[in-house]
């Protein structure tokens, strides 16, 4: 709201490999919807599910993971409106996730949407079911989904992993029984699928997928590392399409190649000092998935030389990071050998996976605080944005406690209310307003309309 | 050096016109549609109090929700807008030097501003209710049947405590009215409104940290039912300046004199 003023400006320019980010999540909606014309099999289960698992079924499997579909639709609002509205109908409340409830009313239309926003007739069923347990609104989901589906005349059989162990603190003998119970569970499913698809599972498959993930996730977490440079080569508005990649297919290969692209695109940024904000002046991190309806409360940002580097929540849904002796956060190193056998490859899955800095929203507040702390000193920021979000329980609850902690640390912290699939619980112009007096008390004025 | 701070609000348009410092004129106004028009009508009334023309202001800031109809906008013309946060957390602090905390509460709105040195350390904001604002003591004055300046005093009176608990200004005055029903006196209900009141704006600004200086600022400062709950919420005595209504237009005034703060 201010007057504006000149700044220097650096370079910039789009990612290169943006398009090829664009095509890999195009063709991953569009292969599920197709999977069964090429004689493939279609799974459900969530983002954070053990995707390398149904894998062993063979090459021609194709997932849908639940929580970026529930993004895509709230990214395209007039198709989100009908499926809050179809699941209202049906009884269920708008308190629920907002992902879980995007993602039953597209069931209850009978439609699919495509990345491009195409809406096709004829929600796609999957075949089977296989999901984690990580929330409560994740223990409830899929077994709706089962539900909604037999409604539909068609029974879907699910399997689903309790993942609830905790975060480990740094797997001690002691916590070997965590590990043990989750690779019981991930045994007993691999015969599961066996039995619901009628195939031989294939161990090498197994042990393939499962190293991909590893480097996969190794890599994103190398990407956002490499965001501590300034100017920013990445903003967090573009890593929203990047770090999906990993929520989508982070076993497959081509995931791990995109990776490899966009790391080695970042890391000559960096050399040659693009920016990905020319303006940049002001770091912050966010928390939490944004108001996906909203983004354009990032180019708002801009206005004022902003860039979002990133939150725990880009670098940690799929990165996989550790604290190092001198008390810095850095990219996990990557197990020394890709596992060749079923238990071997479950073991380092399960030991990898429970690392994932997210449980710490779960489990350990202020181990949160402490990851984030980490990444305003490391990364530069200059102040914080949380997202109050109330479309995810699972994400936001301690999210209080966090700016507390964060206050603490003397980083300037700015709440914000909104909902990630619900555009209904995002009041724009009031959070616009109240982020330009944020802005403005910490000094900031708009330097471009 | 002149300059003015215009604040066009939820419902009212303020105007301050300060001189070296020290306020020559101030004017207010219901805030129409129009928001352009009933700012410039104000700034007239204020520049006509004062006897000087547009050019004689150096500097213009406008704030307020509307601050930005008047951005280099003829007649005001105004040079610059800022939030209104900022604007009162300068013109509280021009006022009352000590303050720590500026709690702002207006027609639609309700603040609380962690405040040091005239700058924004931290704030609050209530959001998408009602309730925590002058609205609210305006739909309750109208289920009571009474003037909205009497609702204070008369709320002085009650030597009782009725809890209100609806959280909505709307299902608030659904209660207001079956404590009429239920021959509740009109004293005991206003004590509860502001009673109420004062305990969501407590709860809100207690999240950034109550220190003193406390000063209250906006509309309902002007409320003298409101401020006795309000210290008891929050512990503490609380300043209300003289024209407490004006404070945001005065701190964009004070903010356009100081144009490289």
């Amino acid at each position: 709201m201010a007057s504006t003023v000149e700044v220097k400006e650096y370079p910039t320019e789009p990612l290169k490999c943006w398009d090829q980010a664009k095509n890999l999540r195009k063709n991953y909606y569009e292969d599920y919807l197709h999977a069964h014309e090429k004689g493939g099999l279609r799974w459900a289960g969530g983002a954070w599910s053990f995707s390398s698992i149904p894998a062993g079924l063979g090459e021609d499997i194709y997932c849908i993971t639940g929580e970026p579909y529930g993004a895509t639709i709230a990214f395209f609002k007039d198709f989100a409106a009908k499926c809050h509205d179809a699941t209202e109908a049906a009884g269920f409340p708008r308190t629920l996730c907002a992902y879980m409830r995007n993602y039953w009313g597209s069931i209850l239309l009978d439609k699919y949407i495509l990345t491009d926003g195409t809406v096709v007739d004829g929600y796609p069923a999957p075949d089977f079911i296989w999901q984690d347990h990580i929330c409560c609104s994740h223990g409830k989901w899929y077994q709706l989904v089962k539900w909604l589906e037999k409604k539909r005349s068609k029974e879907v059989p699910m399997y689903c992993v309790d993942v609830s162990v905790g975060y480990p603190s740094d797997f001690s003998p002691e916590e070997d029984y965590k590990v043990d119970y989750v690779v019981g569970q991930l045994s007993d499913g691999i015969e599961w699928l066996e039995k619901v698809t009628g195939r031989k599972y294939n161990d090498s498959l197994l042990c393939d997928a499962v190293w991909n993930e590893i480097k996969a996730t190794s890599l994103w977490a190398e990407i956002c590392a490499l965001n501590q440079a300034v100017p920013a080569p990445l903003d967090e508005k573009t890593m929203y399409s990047l770090y999906v990649m990993g929520t989508l297919m982070k076993h497959r290969p081509e995931c791990v190649a995109f990776y490899e692209t966009l790391r080695d695109e970042v890391k000559d940024r960096i050399k040659r000092g693009i920016a990905a904000v020319s303006t940049e002046r002001f770091r912050v991190i966010t928390d939490t998935q944004p108001p996906w309806g909203f983004l354009k409360i990032f180019r708002e940002m801009e206005k004022y030389g902003i860039v979002s580097v990133g939150s725990l929540y880009t670098y940690g849904l799929i990165g996989m990071w550790q604290y190092q002796p001198d008390g810095t956060w850095t990219p996990k190193p990557m197990p020394p050998e890709k596992p060749q056998t079923r238990e071997e490859a479950l073991q380092t899955l399960v030991r990898w996976t429970l690392h994932k800095p997210e449980w710490a929203h779960f489990y350990q507040p202020e181990l949160k605080t402490k990851m984030m702390d980490s990444i305003v000193k490391q990364w530069k920021v200059n102040a914080v944005l949380l997202h109050y979000n109330r479309g995810c329980e699972g994400l936001s609850v301690h999210i209080a406690e966090n700016r507390l902690g964060l206050i603490n640390t003397g980083v300037p912290v700015f709440p914000f209310e909104g909902n990630m699939g619900d555009e209904r619980d995002f009041d724009l112009a009031g959070t616009m307003s109240r982020l330009t007096a944020f802005f403005e008390s910490m000094g900031l004025k708009k330097l471009k309309e | 050096m002149i300059t003015a701070g215009v604040d066009v609000g939820a419902k009212f348009a303020k105007v301050v016109i300060l001189k070296d410092g020290q306020v020559i004129a101030r004017a207010k106004t219901l805030v129409g549609f129009d928001l352009l028009k009933s700012a410039s009508d104000v700034f007239e009334t204020a520049l006509k109090e004062a006897g000087l023309s547009r050019s004689d202001i150096q500097r213009v800031v406008a704030t307020g929700m509307g601050g930005n109809a008047v951005l280099q906008k003829p007649p005001i013309n105004a040079d610059e807008a800022v939030s209104v946060v900022v604007a009162a957390a300068a013109g509280a602090y021009h006022v009352v030097p000590t303050v720590k905390t500026v709690i702002d509460v207006g027609a639609e709105e309700g603040r609380g501003i962690k405040v040091e040195g005239g700058k924004v350390r931290d704030f609050v904001i209530n959001e998408r209710c009602a309730a925590g604002a002058g609205t609210f003591i305006e739909a309750m004055a109208r289920a009571l049947e009474v003037k909205v300046e009497d609702l204070g005093p008369l709320s002085l009176k009650s030597l009782n405590t009725i809890p209100m608990n609806a959280q909505c200004c709307v299902f608030a005055e659904s209660e207001v009215v079956s404590l009429i029903h239920s021959k509740v006196s009109k004293e005991d209900i206003s004590k509860a409104i502001h009673d109420a009141i004062a305990g969501r704006i407590s709860s809100m600004v207690l999240r950034i940290g109550v220190e003193k200086d406390v000063v209250l600022i906006g509309g309902c400062a002007l409320n003298p039912g409101f401020i006795p709950p309000l210290e008891k919420e929050l512990h503490t005595s609380i300043i209300v300046p003289e024209f407490p209504e004006y404070v945001s237009a005065l701190g964009a005034a004070v903010i356009a004199a100081n144009p490289s703060r």
